[in-house]
């Protein structure tokens, strides 16, 4: 909790200083592009808080993200009525990750040997299947999914709160988020304490999988093709949030809306620089310092407890 | 050669060594005896340098030793070998002795030939049939103990010390292992001997120094010493605890374990009966597999043999959660890690195994949660600032009640309760003792297992001895004794 501050007032500091060097940061158009850039980081990063909280990882996520794309565009261009799409691609994105989650929980292989043999081959097989090519020109009725712009702007960013909203209320008030805390701070306590453990494990990589077809989906919807190779870093920038958020990287302990804040973060960078005039490429440089900064810092948050 | 002058060392207020005096002579076997507990490995980790003593001295050959650590003791030729083998298992012989033989030189360039050459010079001296390029890890325990006596050898060792290292050998590498002690001695090396098996105390050792609560009780001739009274110096004493008065009701067979056992963890032909409001006491020596009876009985290692049953009904319990089902708690031995979540609150440690009674629908509803935590924190008085507080944040023994309560949380009939006082201080200790008499009181059923003697005969109804893997002997209160328990874990049948 303490943590969760701590990052807000790195966030309020950083904005604050924005809007004294560079006030038209604050203009409700780049407010707008900076939050719908970054929807679907903002619901993978979700998933990828519990993966590390069971002291897992999930580096498979973008290559997941761009096989759900891809496979969103082609089912809207065979005419594929909208409630069936979601249907078909959340089962597909939770498909795999339970492909990830049988592998991990049930054969007891280290997390990430499985999502990066997961990332390899469903990169390749992407490419094979769409022999590198976009998938272009979508029907008109996907595109925001038929509404006006202004109007598929406001649903992204409702579902999109939704989700959040929904995620940090159930780590806190359900059974489930509990189970998944006690397992990734200690598996044999928690197994110990009747929880079951291995289908924990299982089902959280499952959950991964679903939020990351959706966030593939929403962002689909933004734009008239879907490129090949979309999703591209989208693993690493979603860790990098969790861990910049207090998430411990060991497991155990975590906060998801302390990634939420992570995102935020990371994301308000980038465009802060164009507005203050600098060269865009410290942009990675700078989040590079954020992260360390946020790893020292939760490290000496545990060793003081 | 090696002199200690009154050492004493302090745990967290516990004391496990006051004013120690040993002294060991070059070219002889020194057994060290005492119960579980009584400050032998306590006594090996300060001459090891692992932890450094409160007060007292260290003096090798005359020599005072100031600011012992492990590297400095293994400079002055102290070895110690523990029952399990302290090797690099993916490196081969020769690279395990020349990693403790040779200076570390990142820069170096090692000399392969060189390596091999000492090592089978170093095996050929104990006479170990061992080639220097296994890998330690194909090796068997035994002669992975060979490697570390070749080892210690290779350091020039002139303290060597064997904590009990026979647990885990046949009869044959048993005496394999006592061969090269004496030819260690014939060295003119100074062994150090620990072991629960006296007959072997007797066939190696020419004095022996017996420990019991942290204080030195004899060093003598091992000659004109029978086993009788051995035991009766290692034990020697009055219950100086006060414990907690118990009621004598009690209720129908809640347990019961028919010729039940384990293939995986070797437990065998267990057979007990338990009655609600009764504390039977598991006793036994480490290694007697008290724990992994614990965890047979709670479906961590489901029994494969015999039968288990639950209130007259015969059951298969295959994980925690159905022992849960069943009634059954287990209090794990090892608190900080198995007992409770550190980072969690005591609130939701204490309901992790009972989630659904304060669930609706998957919901959890915190206020359930926190009067269950409440309720417990009262009845047990845990000193707590709130029961939102991290278990971190707590004492052991306030801990080992949040522990307890998760436990008594899930409203069972059966509660197994493994070690649940090592490493907790005085005062909590009568406290939990208390706690567990008013729980059986309250018609709980409890197996105790305890390494602490004065704890079993202190609390229990009847005492089962554990002996390899299964229950020799099971002992009445008014039958039992820390003698004849000893005596029985030791090997000596009921009978005697």
């Amino acid at each position: 909790m303490k943590r969760d501050f701590a990052v807000l007032g790195a966030l309020v500091s950083l904005l604050a200083f924005a809007a004294i060097a560079a006030p038209t940061f604050f203009s409700a158009a780049n407010l707008r592009d900076i939050l719908l850039a970054n929807l679907a980081v903002l619901i993978v990063a979700m998933g990828m808080t519990l993966v590390i909280v069971l002291g897992q990882i999930d580096i498979s996520i973008g290559a997941q993200f761009g096989v759900c794309s891809v496979l969103a565009g082609m089912l809207a261009k065979a005419g594929c009525p909208a409630w069936l799409l979601v249907i078909l691609l959340l089962g597909a994105g939770a498909a795999l990750g339970s492909l990830n989650g049988l592998l991990v929980a049930h054969l007891r292989l280290p997390s990430i040997v499985v999502t990066l043999a997961a990332m390899a081959v469903l990169r390749d097989s992407l490419r094979w299947a769409t022999g590198g090519k976009w998938v272009q020109d979508l029907p008109q009725s996907f595109q925001w999914f038929g509404l006006s712009q202004r109007g598929g702007e406001w649903m992204l960013s409702l579902v999109t709160g939704a989700i959040l909203a929904g995620c940090v209320y159930g780590a806190r008030y359900l059974m489930a988020g509990r189970m998944i805390f006690a397992t990734g701070s200690d598996a044999e306590s928690a197994r110990l304490a009747g929880i079951p453990t291995v289908r924990v494990v299982f089902w959280v990589f499952a959950f991964m999988g679903a939020l990351t077809a959706l966030a593939a989906l929403l962002n689909a919807v933004r734009f008239p093709e879907v490129p090949g190779n979309a999703g591209a870093g989208l693993e690493l920038k979603a860790i990098a949030a969790v861990v910049v958020g207090g998430t411990s990287i060991t497991g155990g302990r975590g906060s998801l809306g302390g990634s939420v804040l992570g995102v935020a973060l990371l994301a308000v960078i980038g465009p802060m620089l164009t507005f203050l005039g600098v060269n865009a490429y410290w942009e990675q440089a700078i989040q590079g310092a954020i992260i360390l900064v946020a790893a020292t810092t939760t490290m000496a948050a545990r060793k003081r407890t | 050669m090696l002199t200690l002058r009154s050492i004493s060392k302090n745990y967290a207020g516990v004391r496990a060594l006051q004013g120690i005096d040993f002294n060991l002579v070059a070219g002889e076997v020194h057994a060290l005896a005492g119960e579980n507990g009584a400050g032998k490995s306590t006594l090996v980790k300060i001459l090891t340098g692992a932890v450094a003593p409160d007060s007292g001295t260290m003096h090798l050959n005359d020599k005072l030793v100031e600011q012992n650590t492990p590297h400095r003791a293994r400079a002055l030729g102290i070895a110690a070998i523990y029952q399990q083998p302290a090797l690099f298992p993916e490196l081969t012989v020769a690279e395990n002795i020349a990693l403790f033989d040779e200076a570390p030189e990142a820069w170096r360039r090692i000399d392969w030939a060189g390596r091999r050459t000492r090592a089978r010079q170093l095996l050929a001296e104990i006479e170990a049939d061992l080639s220097p390029d296994e890998i330690v890890a194909s090796l068997s325990l035994a002669r992975q103990q060979l490697v570390e006596i070749a080892k210690a050898l290779g350091a020039g060792a002139r303290v060597l010390i064997l904590d009990e290292p026979t647990a885990a050998l046949t009869e044959r590498e048993a005496q394999n292992l006592f061969r090269i002690v004496g030819a260690m001695k014939a060295k003119g090396v100074g062994v150090i001997y620990i072991s629960h098996r006296l007959p072997e105390l007797f066939a190696l050792a020419d004095r022996i120094t017996v420990l019991r609560d942290g204080q030195h009780v004899v060093t003598r001739a091992m000659q004109g010493l029978d086993e009788a009274e051995l035991v009766r110096l290692m034990v020697g004493r009055a219950l100086t605890a006060v414990y907690p008065a118990r009621s004598a009701k009690r209720g129908d067979v809640v347990l019961e374990s028919a010729d039940a056992g384990c293939r995986a963890t070797g437990v065998h032909n267990v057979s007990f009966q338990l009655r609600a409001g009764e504390i039977l006491g598991i006793s036994g020596l480490v290694g007697s597999k008290r724990t992994e009876l614990a965890q047979m009985l709670f479906g961590l290692n489901p029994s494969d043999a015999g039968e288990i049953r639950v209130r007259g009904a015969g059951v298969k319990i295959r994980n925690p959660a159905q022992a849960i089902a069943l009634g059954v708690g287990l209090v794990p031995e090892d608190r900080r890690r198995h007992g409770v979540v550190l980072p969690m609150s005591i609130a939701a440690n204490t309901t992790l195994a009972s989630l659904r009674g304060v669930s609706r629908r998957g919901f959890l509803q915190f206020g359930r949660e926190r009067a269950v935590a409440e309720k417990w924190r009262e009845r047990f008085s845990t000193k707590a600032d709130s029961v939102l507080a991290p278990v971190e944040t707590l004492s052991g023994g306030n801990q080992q009640k949040v522990s307890l309560a998760r436990w008594l949380a899930t409203n069972p009939s059966i509660l197994i309760l493994d070690e649940p006082t090592q490493g907790i201080d005085v005062g909590a200790k009568a406290e939990i003792h208390r706690l567990i008499a008013d729980l059986a009181a309250g018609g709980l059923a409890i197996l105790l297992i305890s390494s602490d003697l004065p704890e079993i005969l202190g609390m229990s109804d009847r005492v089962a001895v554990m002996r390899q893997g299964t229950i020799a002997v099971i002992l009445d209160r008014v039958d039992a004794t820390q003698q004849n328990i000893l005596e029985i874990a030791l090997g000596k049948d009921a009978a005697a």
